[in-house]
């Protein structure tokens, strides 16, 4: 099962033959991702020799669609262009878009979130500014390292990236069902609740890990969701109780404005809705050694 | 990036959101002129990125140019709470304010939206009204893909009750307030007040702008847009290298790849320093992933310039990137600031790990660098750092 991505998961990739692209490209191959295609409108009908595998390029996502069936796209597509290329994966209604960029403007996000509501929401976007997904010995669609750790039973949900990867670290004895990098940018397509909801009906996750930062009130409206919606246990760690009001830290939506976005406030919501909060990653990943040994 | 009074007063006369007459001045001789150009009166504003600037007698009427004068000595180089007022905007009198109203245009984080709030109860802060009075509060959600058109305008003007007679004029200003907010990439644009003056006009008297930084790239403008009287010089410095630092008030010097890592080594140092005397982190920097010996450097040299920093904690989880190479990363900077004459003499406490951990653990290792040591798991190096930098 997991979530979101699965063996059959058919994957393209907008912006493959750019560097960044080109690497994760083969890094997702080496896990085992099934990779049918690029996109790329100015290399179309060309293919690509990546490791031995050769990979066709495609001029636009429909035609990708089209011709290989694929069900997934990962994208390396330069912020000036991003909110293009999610659009023409949108218009094609792909049914999940992974867009890997960072430094997108907001106002790119927000437009292209709302044309994805205004098509009906056929396609579900993650990200941006996001490490993407995987679900380990099945699928790896982003730039999370695939050999962290092995299948299991730990869903994860995080806005940082390399938090995502100390975590399955820390846990990677036990294993994980799926691990959902949902990006650290203002405006984003999943959020932790849409995750949270897909684990509560994961048949292969037992425990879910949270993770978030300082910046909007995601995690709080998570833990709401958490206490009338979730019967796994969750176990969730938040970053930035030392950030000072009014900086950004790294992620364009860290950020602690007035006296909302703390992770004091965040910490404490998911408290109040059973969620045991560890003061800090390894802390945290032996909360939920603990809880998964009964 | 929040803007002062004066710029947002410059984006809004650009996008014809009406606007009274002000120009901004550092010294206090230059109010003279920019008063007599304004015919011989003017208010002076002090240009701080806080609010309360009145109370604080920020903002002055000077009824002469030498009055004028007298004020922006006073006012330049005051303190309001905690910021210092190194310019001041020589503004047009306002014509005798009959009504005071709030409009505003937001990104909605939560609803992953764009919103309006709009009040006809302007002139004190938003919050204040929305707390004591959410009834006089209008919120708009806008669709990013419709924007503001003279219809949602007419919507929010009858949401927010405004009324009959001014409601094509703020109208007007919403339509030209949208496309401030948009044409400039920005995460807020606030008027208020909006005022009604005696002659039926509706004029912004104050504003607030923030901008997307990460619009910049089709922004070109907005890099003069910058403060950088106010800029940490260790943070200017750094922006100068293009590294992500924010200079904090702490011993322990931190770096380390990924945001998200970062602001968690910062907390883990805190935590630890609550055992070594109440140390505490001394900065922000995430120097990326697949940093390279180059950046390794850049961002050491910025972290032991710090007079502040004790000890130096490099937190790295080696994803994609190879933690040998990171460590490679780590000699190769040390070497580097050797060859260019820069003495380290503050300890560094690394933790690797990840991809490659043991590979990376060795190259430290055989280095046997003085001032390096290696601790891996994270909330031992981090207690490791702070107790060092506790002893210094």
């Amino acid at each position: 099962m997991a979530i979101f991505l699965n063996k059959d998961s058919k994957v393209i990739v907008q912006g493959m033959t750019g560097a960044t692209g080109m690497k994760h490209t083969k890094l997702m191959l080496a896990d085992g991702t099934n990779i049918v295609g690029g996109v790329n409108p100015r290399k179309a009908g060309q293919s690509v020799d990546i490791d031995g595998t050769e990979i066709p390029v495609f001029g636009t996502v429909a035609e990708a669609i089209e011709k290989t069936g694929a069900n997934v796209s990962v994208l390396f597509v330069p912020p000036a262009f991003a909110k293009a290329a999610v659009v023409e994966a949108i218009d094609a209604e792909i049914p999940l878009a992974v867009v890997i960029t960072e430094g997108i403007a907001v106002h790119d996000s927000a437009a292209f979130y709302a044309y994805a509501v205004s098509k009906g929401n056929k396609t579900r976007i993650i990200g941006p500014n996001c490490p993407g997904l995987i679900t380990p010995g099945q699928s790896n669609a982003g730039i999370i390292p695939g050999d962290i750790t092995k299948p299991g039973r730990i869903g994860l949900v995080s806005k940082s990236g390399t938090l995502t990867y100390q975590m399955m670290y820390e846990l990677r004895d036990i294993g994980f069902s799926s691990a959902v990098g949902i990006g650290g940018d203002p405006v984003i397509g999943t959020t932790h609740i849409d995750a949270l909801a897909a684990f509560e009906a994961d048949p292969d996750t037992d425990l879910i890990v949270m993770i978030g930062e300082i910046g909007g009130d995601a995690e709080e409206r998570a833990a709401a969701f958490i206490k009338e919606n979730v019967t796994k246990p969750v176990v969730g760690y938040v970053a930035g109780f030392t950030a000072p009001e009014g900086k950004t830290m790294g992620h364009a939506g860290a950020i602690v404005s007035g006296s909302s976005g703390t992770a004091a406030a965040k910490k404490e919501a998911l408290e109040a809705a059973g969620v045991k909060v560890g003061k800090t990653p390894t802390e945290t990943a032996k909360l939920a050694r603990e809880i998964l040994a009964g | 990036m929040d803007l002062f009074e004066y710029q947002a007063r410059d984006l809004f006369a650009k996008h014809d959101v009406p606007v009274l007459a002000g120009e901004v001045i550092d010294t206090p001789e230059a109010a003279r002129a920019a008063t007599e150009r304004l015919g011989g009166k003017s208010v002076v504003k002090a240009q701080v990125k806080v609010g309360g600037r009145g109370k604080a007698g920020g903002v002055k009427l000077a009824a002469t140019a030498d009055e004028a004068v007298e004020h922006a000595t006073n006012i330049l180089g005051m303190d309001i709470k905690g910021h210092t007022v190194h310019k001041v905007m020589i503004a047009e009198t306002a014509p005798e304010i009959v009504e005071e109203y709030y409009v505003s245009f937001l990104l909605d984080r939560a609803n992953r939206t764009f919103l309006s709030i709009a009040s006809v109860e302007g002139g004190m802060e938003i919050e204040e009204v929305a707390a004591t009075r959410p009834e006089a509060v209008a919120k708009t959600p806008i669709d990013a893909n419709v924007g503001v058109t003279p219809e949602v305008a007419r919507q929010i003007v009858e949401a927010a009750n405004f009324p009959a007679e001014v409601a094509d004029k703020v109208e007007n200003v919403l339509v030209t307030l949208w496309k401030t907010f948009i044409e400039e990439d920005a995460l807020l644009v606030e008027v208020n007040p909006l005022a009604k003056v005696a002659s039926g006009d509706v004029i912004a008297l104050d504003g607030k702008v923030s901008l997307d930084e990460n619009a910049e790239f089709r922004q070109p403008e907005h890099e003069a847009l910058q403060d950088k009287d106010a800029a940490n010089p260790l943070e200017a410095a750094a922006k100068e290298k293009n590294l992500n630092y924010v200079k904090l008030d702490g011993e322990v010097g931190i770096i380390g790849n990924g945001a998200g890592l970062v602001m968690s080594t910062l907390d883990v140092v805190a935590y630890a320093g609550e055992n070594h005397g109440g140390v505490k982190p001394a900065n922000f920097l995430d120097i990326g992933g697949g940093a390279s010996a180059a950046v390794m450097a850049n961002g050491l040299e910025i972290i032991l310039g710090d007079p502040d920093v004790k000890s130096v904690f490099v937190n790295v989880f080696g994803g994609i990137t190879a933690c040998d190479e990171v460590a490679n990363g780590i000699v190769q900077a040390l070497q580097l600031l050797a060859d260019k004459g820069e003495e380290v003499t503050k300890p560094l406490v690394v933790r690797l790990d990840g991809n490659n951990a043991e590979l990376g653990r060795k190259i430290l290792s055989d280095a046997n660098h003085p001032l390096v040591q290696r601790v891996d798991t994270m909330d031992g190096a981090a207690d490791k750092a702070a107790e060092l930098a506790a002893a210094k």
